[in-house]
């Protein structure tokens, strides 16, 4: 028996339009099951019960008078980054545990547009650091198919809150995989779309030449709906390309049929783990039988990344964090975490006097030979097909006392925001302990709609999105 | 002279443009109530992005271009971290390494080159006041576009560097770029001053940042100072440190201030929040006829055409409404055949105020005044009497009604006279005689 | 590749304990070590990334809009004084 609060965005617009139920029920049935499980869980940080029952009714009224928006009464969840005016916005730390943003970012303004009911804002590692969800100063978040298990990060509060059903769609960053690896974890699908294809204006910036912006949904169908929202040019963000937007649903059921894909070997070494290998074999498998060819590439430069990532992404870390001063908002610099202090230092020291060359611009180089093997790899092929981590979801507190073993987990997942493509990852399928394992389909930049073509497939063909957490 | 003095400047010019660097916040802030004129870009918000201006980058590059710069063909901006109060991001959004223009020259009255490094873009910091232990801060000011000209150090003396500064100020006045206004803040100045031996190559090897300076005057004595202080330490066999003083207008000295404790390391990187920008040949070349004539070209097309001499023409290209009103002048004098000689002799001379009169309204002054010339009173008297016996048809015609008899008359007593008389004069006087 | 952690912790304006610092130290240099590896990469002749998108030209036309008011702008301050944001003076 299927609650309100489970459904996808398709079936709930669908319902909402046939008068099966109203917003309001729909939005009830969502903030019911935050009272229930986010105690455990720990997945919002603020919940806006008050207002997200008033855009309820708004939209019940707005349904009532045939008022067609693409997200009319939808609950969804935002990121503890995206700056929502008026409600507090705290980057997952107690430097802005009490900041209350005064304009809402461009992503938020364009969701309310789209009739949005907002349920609340995501728990996160602090400042977007950290690919387990347990860097947060308001406590981790746990997974919720199984509570001794991180559950990815840095968006790990949006992607629980989804994979959850406390909402039915929530919004994410990914600047070394933060939505993919999170999705991966939480048998759902996360976009990383190409970067400048959604603003980022208002989302407090972590690393701004490889922040994209993204989301969580339960179906791939409901990702490409969402994007419809979020994808397109905005005067306030100049990184923002100038491309039309099309309706990313149009390619959905076209199939697969004489698709190449190539999987990077690179990406499958011995170090894999077994059951997340099995994984992949699985996904190529059902893809072949769906008529695409799968073919063998390389990204000869793929041992480099971490390293490269993690010498541009701190340098510019530190520049964006020098803002918080305590002066005009926010507490001062001793309330930032260790993680915070570690990447701040870091990058300081990696752009400073006598040493930018050897790091700063050795990376910034490192940087053209990734995006290099990744253009000559899409000559050759239409998608890469590949794990989003090299390990299964580890146990709360296992990697946290050694910084450089976590920073690892993102091996698979930088490559894409270092040459700015976009990625999607699908869920595909459970370890033995019933750990969701995803897998990733990266494609050049601004295809998005082949990558929810092939993923739809997938999904439609293995049905792993069926299935929900014992909560 | 045992020394030679070796200066250089750094000049920062606010632009006037309607909204600020990278948001559209007025740029028009002086005045204003503190913290009225922000937004999350110039206040430093979590989350907010730098958009940039058109207009400021246009007008950085014909700054550029009046100072005879190369424009880049390709251009960026970069982060200078440093952390203060008036730094709301923690960066300022500035230059670095591919600036808008650079190696460009200015020639001073004495025929010197003095050559221009660079002509770059940046942004404002907050304004701090002082107040006992605290500091205030107003953000208003925060992200007003700042271009920022420094010259290489060519500076021989006091002299020169003033006279630079003026025609600095003129050429950005002229093209309606800013107000360069020393008191309001809209110019700042910092030199570098240094000695060296007369006979010595290459740089010195140190250089004395001098700031706090708010006007021309102050520049002079300021420079004049520390060419003073710093002759005595050489002399005494030391090399005066390296360091940043103040002026002290009170004092009228520089002041030592507070060294800090290490240079400071800006760590520029590029910004990754702004794309780069490219300019083609033609796209400079079209900023470059926009661009109003520079004083310099004004000065010489106002000697070559109008055949002013070089005082009158200095006169009147020194700011730009004068010499558009005198050349306003010059195009009407035209048909009423005044010569442009006359109209700059009239307008220096009579020290007029252009901005309560028209160009046309002066030439009629000017024609009032040269058409008529003076006439002895008997004379006319004389003259009247001669006409009105000779014609005795009009005199008649006119006793017995009809107006017009008068004004031929009139014209018979010009032609007698010979001369251009004031004809109002001549009226009044036929009037009355005809009366008798 | 041993890192300045004082001179590091100044430049970025963080405030660090002394247990702080030694923590950090250890495992900067282990991340630093780590990143070392990309001297085996020959980047001689191979241009810089600083930006994905290919853009150039991103310009805005010059015209203001409203502002946030005083209130709003002054709406985090910890301390203020007649409108202003108020600090601990910084000696020059």
């Amino acid at each position: 028996m299927t609650s309100l609060n489970q459904i996808t965005i398709k079936e709930a617009k669908k319902g909402l339009k046939n008068k099966k139920f109203s917003s309001v029920e729909l939005a009830k049935a969502c903030l019911e099951q935050v009272k229930k499980h986010n105690k455990d869980l720990n997945a919002f940080i603020t919940v806006t019960e008050k207002e997200a029952l008033e855009s309820a009714r708004i939209a019940d009224k707005l349904i009532a008078e045939e008022v067609d928006l693409p997200l009319l009464g939808i609950p969804i969840a935002l990121k503890d980054l995206f700056s929502t005016k008026g409600v507090r916005t705290t980057a997952g730390s107690k430097v802005l545990e009490n900041y209350i943003p005064q304009y809402d970012a461009t992503i938020v303004k364009k969701l309310k547009a789209a009739g949005v009911v907002i349920i609340g804002k995501t728990n996160l590692d602090a400042w977007a650091h950290g690919s387990s969800g347990e860097n947060s100063d308001f406590g981790a978040t746990r997974n919720p198919w199984s509570k001794e298990y991180v559950p990815g990060g840095s968006s790990s509060g949006s992607a629980v809150s989804v994979a959850s059903d406390m909402c039915i769609a929530s919004t994410g960053t990914d600047t070394g995989g933060s939505i993919r690896l999170p999705a991966s974890f939480n048998n759902i699908v996360g976009l990383k779309p190409t970067y400048g294809r959604v603003s980022r204006y208002g989302i407090i910036a972590m690393a701004s030449s490889l922040d994209s912006i993204g989301h969580f949904t339960k179906t791939v169908e409901d990702s490409a709906l969402f994007f419809n929202v979020t994808a397109g040019k905005d005067y306030l963000d100049a990184t923002t390309l100038p491309n039309p937007t099309e309706n990313f649903t149009k390619n959905l059921e076209k199939g697969i049929k004489g698709l190449k894909l190539g999987v990077p070997k690179e990406f499958v070494t011995p170090d894999l783990d077994k059951e997340v290998k099995t994984g992949l074999e699985k996904s190529i498998k059902v893809l072949e039988g769906l008529g695409a060819k799968i073919v063998e590439i390389s990204l000869p430069h793929t041992e480099y990344g971490i390293a490269a990532y993690y010498i541009i992404q701190p340098s510019e870390v530190s520049s964006n964090l020098a803002r918080y001063d305590g002066i005009r908002y926010g507490a001062d610099r001793s309330f930032f975490g260790d993680e915070a202090k570690r990447r701040i230092m870091l990058g300081t020291f990696t752009l400073s006097s006598g040493y930018y060359d050897a790091y700063y611009k050795k990376a910034m180089s490192i940087r053209t030979l990734i995006k290099k093997d990744l253009d000559d790899a899409f000559q050759k092929v239409d998608a890469l097909i590949s794990p989003v981590c090299p390990t299964l979801p580890w146990k709360l507190g296992e990697k946290i006392n050694d910084p450089l073993k976590m920073y690892l987990s993102d091996v698979l997942t930088v490559t894409a925001n270092m040459a700015g493509v976009p990625s999607l990852s699908v869920p595909a399928g459970f370890s033995k302990n019933k750990l969701p394992i995803g897998i990733q389909f990266m494609g050049k930049q601004l295809s998005e709609s082949l990558l929810f073509q092939i993923g739809n497939s997938l999904e439609k063909q293995t049905g792993f999105y069926k299935q929900k957490p014992n909560l | 002279m045992k020394y030679k003095t070796v200066v250089g400047l750094e000049v920062h010019v606010e632009l006037k443009t309607k909204s600020k660097m990278f948001c559209r916040c007025s740029a028009n802030y002086f005045g204003q109530k503190p913290n009225t004129h922000t937004c999350p870009v110039c206040l430093g918000l979590p989350g907010a992005l730098p958009a940039p201006n058109k207009e400021a980058i246009d007008w950085c590059i014909m700054i550029g271009l009046a100072l005879n710069c190369r424009i880049a063909n390709f251009s960026k901006f970069d982060r200078k971290n440093y952390f203060y109060p008036d730094l709301p991001k923690g960066y300022q959004i500035s230059q670095y390494d591919q600036p808008f223009c650079q190696k460009g020259f200015i020639e001073l009255s004495n025929g010197r080159k003095i050559g221009i490094t660079r002509v770059h873009m940046e942004e404002d910091t907050a304004k701090l006041t002082h107040q006992g232990e605290n500091s205030l801060i107003d953000f208003n000011r925060s992200g007003v576009p700042l271009v920022e000209i420094v010259t290489e150090p060519d500076f021989e003396n006091a002299k020169e560097v003033i006279e630079y500064l003026k025609k600095l100020q003129q050429i950005v006045r002229y093209l309606d770029v800013s107000n360069a206004d020393m008191e309001k803040g809209d110019m700042r100045l910092e030199p570098n001053i240094s000695l060296q031996a007369a006979d010595a190559k290459g740089l010195p090897s140190y250089k004395v940042e001098v700031k706090n300076i708010n006007s021309f005057r102050f520049a002079e004595k300021a420079i004049e100072y520390e060419i003073k202080r710093q002759e005595e330490i050489l002399n005494s066999g030391k090399t005066p440190a390296q360091e940043t003083r103040g002026w002290d207008e009170d004092k009228q000295k520089t002041v030592s201030q507070r060294i800090k404790e290490e240079a400071n390391d800006y760590r520029y990187f590029p910004e990754p929040d702004i794309p780069p920008l490219r300019f083609t040949e033609s796209q400079i070349s079209n900023l470059k006829s926009q661009m109003p004539e520079t004083p310099n070209a004004k000065f010489e097309r106002f000697k070559k055409d109008f055949g002013l001499a070089d005082y009158y023409a200095e006169i009147l290209t020194k700011e730009r409404p004068l010499a558009d009103f005198f050349e306003e002048m010059v195009g009407v004098g035209k048909k009423y055949d005044v010569n442009p000689k006359q109209i700059a002799n009239f307008l220096i001379n009579k020290n007029i105020d252009i901005s309560s009169t028209l160009p046309a309204q002066l030439i009629q002054t000017i024609l009032n005044s040269t058409q008529t010339e003076e006439v002895d009173d008997n004379k006319l008297g004389k003259i009247i009497e001669k006409v009105l016996n000779e014609n005795q048809k009009a005199v008649n015609d006119y006793k017995n009604g009809k107006q017009n008899a008068i004004m031929f008359l009139l014209g018979q007593v010009l032609r007698e006279a010979k001369r251009k008389l004031d004809t109002k004069v001549i009226k009044d006087k036929l009037e009355k005689s005809l009366k008798d | 590749m041993k890192i300045d952690v004082s001179h590091v912790a100044k430049l970025a304006n963080l405030p660090l304990t002394h247990l702080e610092k030694e923590k950090f130290e250890k495992q900067l240099s282990e991340i630093l070590s780590y990143v070392e590896k990309l001297k085996e990469v020959d980047t001689e002749n191979i241009k810089t990334t600083s930006q994905v998108t290919g853009l150039e030209n991103i310009v805005r036309e010059d015209k203001a809009i409203p502002s946030l008011d005083q209130e709003q702008t002054l709406s985090g301050a910890k301390s203020q004084h007649n409108g202003f944001f108020k600090v601990k003076a910084i000696l020059e």
